[in-house]
């Protein structure tokens, strides 16, 4: 059974339709990709399953309850964490209270808060940094962040937004470890343009084009598909 | 620990000062730490949450009347009027903020002035009941308390300082807590903290409503102990010196709103002995301010000494 569902996703900015009557649905525990060329909608079919965008027709489901018409907030409290495509923590907040911000809830207590955050840390491998200000990190660590502050939301669908951008070659094998790792807690949505990482990690991907889904299904069968192959490659 | 142990000294300090100062530097300094701690409330919007706001004159307005009018045309006693003062301040911008917080940023200056504006028209509408622009003079019967009476030096003192350490441990414990990390979340990337589950409309009303009971305390202590009130603490002078005192101390630091009412009321006072354009030289800082030292005194000390909240 599918965990987020959406059925006819429609979102147009004017004349242009960003997301133009998508379907689309992500089980529990798999690794789906999202991919298509520069402007498909990829990042506003997101805005729409994460609520930083109202729908304007459509319906989406989680876990089988409509969450059409809850604001974001509300969404990532059901468990739907979105990560930014550009990297955006609090700068001026150390590693931990960064962290820490994610930590849903004013329950448990600063013990709790605390073990929770050096858990989310652990995951991604800042443990030792915790201390530092989120500012002063590295790309790359900044962007493990990240992902750490939306694991802190111990949420049942993750959201990356080209999360491997602006990565060294290098810590491209380590984060694809640690995508890897969550599955099958969490459901991971990952929106990449590196086609690599998206066929070594991706149960599933979903092909968007000009708003509408293109293809949908193994990397094998969208890597054989005919009009795939013609939109990354033709014209 | 460090933190706590520094900001009880700096409320001993300010203690023994009083007494060390003279008579008339006692009441000054009383005047002083109840307008901090209307700097204070504002501070908590502003500097913390990054709430613009140029109507809290409004807010210290409400609590001045929600304390003065039931002194005198009722009789209160002090006590319970500081109350009701926290109160009005409180209910004040929770029922401005219900409506200004789906604005941000510009027009959230404005709404809340022209809120504040309205406020002050109200009073002079309803002069047989508020006084208007003459104000009235709170009768002695609420001028009491705990059986001393406020209009001396010393008592009056004490009650600053006690309203003034009361509302600086309360804005300590807040901006230390998980509330007050959640609050310079909102300030710093607002879209981001929403999408760590945070719901920005409600997390600013509660702040504004805290940031309203401190500034209506502050308006209803300043009625009591300097024995007045007045339509011209609801103008628009009363929005901006708080902004003032913020700016200068240090917005977003807990003991800036001190240290920037204490520079500036000097400043004020040294000017209003060589010119009556001391109006003037409050813009002109606040320019100054704003161009060159936009983090404040403190804000400045901050980025080199971590840790201070």
């Amino acid at each position: 059974m599918s965990l987020l569902d959406a059925r006819g996703l429609t979102r147009h900015f004017g004349g242009l339709k960003a997301v133009d009557g998508v379907d689309f649905d992500l089980a529990a525990g798999e690794i789906h990709a999202l991919i298509g060329p520069n402007g498909a909608g990829k990042t506003t079919f997101v805005s729409l399953l994460s609520g930083r965008l109202p729908v304007q027709s459509g319906r989406i489901t989680l876990a089988g309850e409509d969450i059409t018409g809850l604001p974001a907030h509300a969404r990532v409290r059901k468990g739907i964490a979105y990560t930014f495509q550009i990297t955006s923590v609090f700068p001026g907040l150390s590693v931990f209270d960064n962290v820490a911000l994610a930590v849903q809830g004013g329950r448990g207590s600063a013990r709790d808060l605390s073990r929770a955050v050096e858990a989310a840390l652990y995951r991604v491998g800042l443990e030792t940094l915790r201390r530092e200000t989120a500012g002063t990190l590295s790309y790359g660590h900044q962007r493990l962040l990240e992902v750490a502050m939306g694991l802190a939301l111990q949420p049942r669908v993750l959201i990356l937004d080209e999360p491997t951008q602006g990565l060294a070659a290098g810590e491209i094998g380590a984060f694809k470890a640690l995508v890897r790792g969550l599955v099958p807690e969490v459901a991971v949505l990952l929106i990449e343009h590196n086609m690599e990482v998206v066929m070594d990690l991706a149960q599933r991907i979903t092909v968007l084009n000009f708003g509408r889904v293109l293809a949908s299904g193994t990397p094998d069968e969208v890597r054989a598909n005919p009009a795939v192959q013609e939109a990354y490659l033709g014209a | 620990m460090k933190t706590w142990a520094a900001h009880l000294a700096v409320l001993a300090l300010l203690l023994a000062a009083g007494f060390l100062l003279s008579p008339y530097h006692m009441t000054n300094l009383a005047r002083i730490l109840v307008l901090a701690t209307f700097a204070m409330g504002y501070n908590l919007a502003f500097g913390y949450t990054g709430l613009l706001s140029l109507g809290h004159a409004l807010f210290f307005a409400a609590g001045m009347y929600a304390a003065g009018l039931p002194i005198w045309h009722a009789g209160l006693a002090a006590l319970p009027a500081l109350g009701l003062g926290l109160a009005g301040g409180a209910f004040a911008a929770l029922a401005v903020g219900v409506l200004a917080l789906r604005t941000a940023g510009v027009s959230f200056m404005i709404v809340t002035l022209m809120f504040a504006q309205a406020g002050y028209l109200t009073l002079l509408y309803f002069n047989a009941t508020t006084g208007g622009d003459e104000g009235f003079a709170l009768p002695a019967t609420g001028r009491r308390l705990f059986g001393a009476d406020l209009s001396t030096d010393v008592p009056r003192f004490l009650a600053a300082w006690a309203i003034f350490a009361v509302t600086f441990l309360a804005t300590l414990a807040l901006v230390r807590s998980r509330f007050g990390r959640v609050m310079v979340a909102l300030r710093e990337n607002e879209d981001r903290a929403r999408m760590l589950g945070i719901n920005p409309f409600t997390t600013k009303l509660g702040v504004l409503t805290l940031s309203g009971a401190a500034s209506g305390l502050a308006g209803a202590a300043y009625a009591i102990l300097f024995g007045y009130a007045g339509a011209s603490f609801a103008t628009i002078q009363y929005s901006i010196l708080p902004m003032l005192y913020v700016l200068l101390g240090g917005a977003g630091t807990v003991a800036g709103p001190l240290l920037g009412a204490i520079l500036m009321f000097m400043l004020i006072e040294a000017a209003t002995e060589v010119t009556s354009a001391w109006m003037f030289l409050v813009g002109a800082a606040l320019v100054i301010l704003v161009l060159f030292a936009p983090k404040g005194i403190l804000g400045a000390l901050r980025t080199r000494l971590r840790g201070l909240p």
